[in-house]
């Protein structure tokens, strides 16, 4: 099945009903994206599908067909986010931070805070509080 | 499990006459969480979320269509849902995070049937219509005549939800969902209202099926005080105990919501 991943041409041989999540870390080796509960709660396996946050643990590989599919290796360490998160203490453990920045990146640019709070509703922190988070998000477009 | 994959809705309705049973699969926000938890039995499915014939909002002679494909993120940003349907720009809002917007559908909250689900009430309250269709034609379904049970439906197995249409709405509309969290979270109870000369009020989460409550609805059109409205409401739901909440709880909420949604829309 073809779909672009990270940008590149993909072709992937995979059961359709497997889960999205699933073909990425064990088919494509791309282990970023996590599971954190695998019912759709936590966020952790966020990845954007054509431009839009999505919790791959809840896709069938399926319906990405043809579709633009972005994981966190997709941004190259190097996007603001991810340094922002890292320099302003917004990721401890780490579990729940490739789906933290893959909603973030959604936000688009310079977002406020009610909308970064409703942006990352659906993404689970047990080791932040959050506030650490939000400022990670608020930095990044400083 | 097995997946079969039509081009067209003709071509998915054709698959569903002569494979099934089939479970239609749109967004999958439901069916996956289910599969996981290992309580769906069913293990062949239909994947209806390519067909561009149940997408699209639309407004016919006055008449808001809806796909059933249409998700929460597009409901809550249609100038049409906004401009009709305010109360459904309101729960789509409501619905997990951004990720379940993306991917939720109105047609999957629908035929799903939790009596939880958070467009139901608005459906109900809107007196909305539910577009079915086999390889025999249309069907115009009453929204409020399309449950039969808990979690039954009337849509046969040959059927997809393709629409739900909803004609003009008089009056101010008004959503309110009391759950444990903003987002995410199952809704307790949820209620959608529209103050016109005869209001409308349907409720979520107090029965097997989403209801209205004509009663309290007349009450109101005959001039009641909202005390005694809320009376009578007391009278009309049943809620029972289970483990999100107790029947106590839910009636005290219910008429709370009532008297809010009377005291917002004044
Ligand atoms: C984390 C999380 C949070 C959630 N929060 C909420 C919430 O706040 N409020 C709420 O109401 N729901 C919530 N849900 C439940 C779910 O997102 C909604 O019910 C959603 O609308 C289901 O749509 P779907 O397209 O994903 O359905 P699917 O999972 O694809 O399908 C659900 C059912 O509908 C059937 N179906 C789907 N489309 C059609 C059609 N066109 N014709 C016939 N049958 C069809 C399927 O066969 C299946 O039986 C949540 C789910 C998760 C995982
Ligand atoms: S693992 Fe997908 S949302 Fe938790
Ligand atoms: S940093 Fe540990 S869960 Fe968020």
């Amino acid at each position: 099945m073809r779909f672009t991943l990270n940008g590149a041409p993909a072709e992937v041989e995979a059961p359709p009903m497997k889960r999205l999540l699933d073909v990425l870390r064990e088919e494509c080796a791309l282990t970023g994206s996590k599971e954190g509960c695998g019912e759709g709660e936590c966020g952790a396996c966020t990845v954007l599908v054509d431009g839009m946050p999505v919790v791959s643990c809840l896709v069938p590989f399926a319906q990405v067909r043809d579709a633009e599919v972005v994981t966190i290796e997709g941004l190259g360490g190097t996007h603001p986010l991810q340094k922002a998160f890292a320099e302003l203490g917004g990721a401890q453990c780490g579990i729940c931070t490739p789906g933290m920045i893959m909603a973030a990146v959604a936000l688009g640019p310079d977002p406020g805070f009610e909308e970064i709070r409703r942006g990352l509703a659906g993404n689970l922190c047990r080791c932040t509080g959050y506030e650490a988070i939000y400022r990670a998000v608020q930095g990044a477009s400083a | 499990m097995d997946l079969l994959e039509p081009r067209s809705l003709d071509d998915a309705l054709g698959m569903l006459r002569q494979h099934a049973p089939l479970m239609p699969l749109a967004g999958c926000t439901d069916v996956f969480v289910a599969l996981q938890f290992g309580t769906e039995t069913a293990r062949r499915f239909l994947n209806i979320w390519g067909l561009d014939e149940l997408r699209g909002i639309d407004v016919r002679d006055g008449v808001l269509r809806m796909g059933a494909l249409a998700t929460y993120t597009e409901l809550g940003r249609s100038p049409l849902v906004w401009e009709h349907l305010p109360m459904l720009v309101a729960a789509s809002r409501e619905v997990g995070g951004m990720q379940i917007q993306n991917r939720g559908t109105l047609g999957g909250n629908i035929a799903n049937g939790s009596p939880a689900g958070d467009s139901l009430p608005v459906l109900a309250a809107a007196d909305a219509v539910v577009v079915l269709r086999s390889l025999d034609g249309e069907r115009r379904v009453p929204f409020t005549e399309f449950y039969t049970g808990y979690r039954a439906t009337v849509i046969r197995p040959d059927e997809l939800i393709v629409a739900v249409e909803v004609p003009p709405v008089e009056g101010a509309q008004w959503f309110r969902k009391v759950g444990t969290r903003a987002a995410q979270a199952i809704s307790k109870v949820v209620m959608a209202g529209v103050r016109a000369p005869r209001p409308r009020i349907a409720l979520g989460s107090v029965a097997a099926t989403v209801v209205r409550l004509p009663q309290t609805e007349n009450a109101l059109a005959a001039g009641s005080t909202l005390e005694e409205a809320q009376r009578v409401l007391r009278q009309e739901i049943h809620p029972i105990d289970d483990v999100r909440s107790t029947a106590a709880y839910r009636l005290r909420v219910a008429a709370n919501l009532l008297g809010q949604f009377w005291a917002e829309t004044g």
